[in-house]
């Protein structure tokens, strides 16, 4: 406790009202739902969504397995750093592979390259394939103009698709998960999370990260103001030249849309302190695939995206 | 606690507001400016805004961009649905439940101020109080919002004459005072000008009182729990069964309101039947002591049947049960409510079917007159109703506990979410 929080003794910090929050939405899903399933990327918001539930089933096993949609373009870092935790935990992971979705003519390659929205065939058809009634997402509304208008229980129909017209009120902390068959949930444990807070809870509870979140000397080419990762995804292009630099991830998508920055952070709190002098939003700093428009993330949600 | 680093120094408290007002009144300039002068809008978002208005052939940018998300929205320059925003000064962290102004909205603004601690309402300083701003008021009264802000926008299109401000904030205190709302603050602002919003104004010297902001960072952001009866819906039960925790059984949920113990005396409803509390698990480590909103696993001394929707609470104030629920509800579908609907009502943790027994009196917001046997409610409608549930609810009054006292109304046919409730 410090300063700026009064004496009263029933004071709870902001880290310990999102977690105590976040605990109880995997808690109401855990009770109401038949089979809940956590998207893990190994990315950090989903590093940190897993560690909640961790915390809110112990010392039982959260109730539920895992899923990764695989775009193919991952970075090994992060590759290795999910089977670690997986093969530690003892917990199952189903994969959905954009690659296998590609190879049997079900999803088509973009000229660009990225795969980021190819992730939504997949993706619906292991929710289909496995019957996962409540599907757990990473995603934060402090990301994106959209996903602030998401709900903590988001509705989806047959087709996996997001009405914001459609989307049921919520009030309180009651959150209504009644669906149809054929319909599934989408359920974001860290609605109410900044970027700022994600790290701040990440430095509280010592949790590992992989590396590449962390200052580190890569080679990387520049296209689009940013530092993108040379790889079999189809970069660097001609006139496109390749430098060493020492740089960090503050998101981790597909290596194709996702842009490194330069950073000499090499620990939880030098990333912080950088976060908070930083005057551009990670998803502006980093992600290709929400500079498609200015609509880009509302209709990717439209057709059934995360 | 845990462990504490030098990071987690940077621990604060935590707001939830909700704005009402509407477009005309300048709503999402004052948010937007309240986001920009904080400087919690990043160079990408400002560039993105600045880009937008050129397209629109707009001059300056328009700093209602930044708060417009929707593409529906956008081209009709109107909100839609509750957006939440955040920001953080150095003293507070903020969750804004931004919600549109218009009629048609009043369930949207229901929605922010359920879980709002504190309600912003604008008015243009050109038309005062309207109607708009006493139903406004009356959602926060309704949802029982602690504590009401009054910003009179557009100060700098009277004049930043200090009289107009005076009778405004005079006549809005008078109905708030009617209303049952004590805590109310008035403010005179510009939002376009960036008056009191984060700054103080050059142009209003008779004013002494706090920015938004300030008003913002000061205001109580808890209650007392020790003051509310301890309430613990059960959510989940824990029974790890392994060679570890052969015989651990713990019951999951998060403190509606209050203050538990350990060796405190409790009784679980609807059964009734008494135990202790034996242990707390706070998140990884034990403790002798929780209050809301802390979600725990609590052990009872005794082996009792206790499931998911069953409530735990002291022994010395337990709620009253009942099937016959009288309540005020806000309708939220599209289609109306009517008496003899079969429903599901979700309290807590615990969902029961019930039917509509009677709607005595639909509400009319502009000048909290009831009128009797409206026959139906539709959406947006507030009206007085009876409810008989097929099994027993332990249910607080609205007035004692926001959290024990809500309940939602939900078709069982397709799942709609039908209306919210507080009961009586």
């Amino acid at each position: 406790m410090n300063a700026h929080v009064s004496a009263d003794p029933y004071v709870l910090s902001h880290l310990e009202v999102l977690e105590s929050e976040a605990v109880h939405v995997f808690r109401e899903v855990a009770g109401e739902f038949e089979r809940p399933v956590l998207l893990f990327s190994g990315g950090k918001d989903s590093i940190v969504m897993l560690h909640l539930a961790l915390k809110a089933f112990a010392p039982a096993m959260p109730p539920f397995g895992l899923l990764h949609v695989d775009t193919g373009h991952n970075f090994p870092e992060v590759m290795a750093y999910r089977d670690r935790v997986v093969a530690g935990l003892g917990l199952r992971l189903h994969v959905a592979s954009v690659q296998e979705a590609i190879d049997a003519g079900r999803v088509r390659e973009r000229p660009d390259g990225t795969r980021n929205p190819l992730q939504t065939v997949p993706l619906l058809e292991a929710i289909g394939a496995h019957r996962f009634d409540a599907v757990f997402g990473g995603g934060r509304r402090d990301e994106e103009k959209a996903r602030a208008k998401e709900r903590v229980f988001s509705l989806r129909d047959e087709f996996g698709g997001w009405d914001p017209r459609r989307q049921r009120p919520e009030l309180w902390q009651l959150y209504n998960g009644r669906h149809a068959p054929g319909e599934h949930v989408r359920v974001f444990p860290l609605s109410n999370f900044t970027e700022l807070d994600v790290w701040q809870y990440i430095a509280r509870e010592k949790i590992e990260l992989p590396s590449i979140y962390f200052a580190h000397e890569r080679e990387v080419f520049a296209r689009d103001g940013m530092w993108l990762a040379p790889g079999g995804w189809g970069g660097p292009r001609e006139g496109e030249s390749v430098v060493r630099r020492q740089v960090r991830y503050r998101t981790v998508g597909d290596m194709s849309c996702t842009g490194a920055v330069d950073s000499t952070a090499a620990t939880v709190a030098e990333v912080i302190a950088e976060i908070t002098a930083s005057r551009l939003t990670e998803r502006g700093a980093s992600r290709a695939d929400d500079r498609l428009s200015e609509a880009a993330m509302e209709d990717r949600k439209r057709e059934g995206y995360f | 606690m845990t462990v504490t680093t030098s990071v987690t120094d940077t621990a604060t408290s935590l707001l939830r507001f909700a704005t009402a007002g509407s477009v005309d009144d300048g709503k999402s300039t004052l948010v937007g400016r309240l986001l920009h002068d904080s400087k919690s809008v990043l160079t990408d978002q400002l560039e993105a805004v600045a880009h937008a208005s050129r397209d629109r052939g707009t001059g300056a940018p328009d700093l209602a961009l930044l708060t417009d998300g929707l593409r529906a929205e956008r081209e009709q320059g109107i909100t839609i649905d509750v957006a939440y925003r955040y920001f953080a000064t150095p003293r507070r962290r903020f969750i804004l439940a931004d919600t549109p102004g218009h009629v048609q909205y009043t369930r949207n603004m229901v929605t922010g101020a359920s879980t709002a601690r504190t309600a912003v309402v604008l008015v243009d300083a050109r038309n005062g109080v309207v109607e708009q701003t006493r139903r406004h008021l009356a959602v926060a009264a309704l949802l029982r919002v602690p504590y009401v802000l009054l910003a009179v926008n557009k100060m700098d299109l009277v004049g930043y004459t200090e009289a107009v401000f005076a009778a405004m904030a005079a006549e809005f205190t008078a109905y708030a005072r009617e209303l049952g709302v004590c805590q109310v603050t008035a403010v005179p602002v510009s939002a376009l000008a960036g008056d009191n919003v984060v700054t103080p104004s050059a142009h209003m010297d008779w004013y002494g009182g706090p920015t938004v902001l300030e008003y913002l960072e000061t205001v109580p952001v808890v209650t007392d729990p020790a003051a509310e009866p301890a309430r613990f819906p059960v959510q989940y039960t824990i029974r790890p069964q392994t060679t570890t925790h052969p015989d651990y059984r713990g019951y999951a949920g998060r403190i509606a309101s209050g203050v538990l113990r350990v060796g405190e005396p409790v009784t679980v409803l609807p059964s009734g039947r008494t135990s202790t509390i034996a242990a707390i698990d706070a998140l990884g480590h034990s403790a002798d002591i929780a209050w809301a909103p802390q979600s725990i696993i609590l052990h009872l001394a005794d082996d009792l049947d206790v499931s998911r929707g069953d409530l735990i609470t002291p022994t010395t104030d337990t709620p009253h049960l009942t099937q016959d629920v009288e309540a005020t509800v806000c309708h939220l579908a599209d289609r109306p409510l009517l008496p003899g609907a079969r429903v599901l009502l979700k309290h807590t943790t615990r969902t029961v079917r019930a039917f509509v027994k009677d709607i005595s009196s639909r509400l009319t917001l502009e000048d909290l007159s009831q009128h009797p046997k409206p026959g139906r409610l539709n959406a947006n409608d507030i009206g007085r109703v009876t409810l008989r549930t097929a099994e027993p609810l332990a249910l607080d009054p609205y007035a004692t506990s926001r959290h024990t006292g809500s309940f939602l109304l939900i078709d069982p046919t397709d799942g709609t979410t039908l209306a919210g409730g507080v009961a009586e």
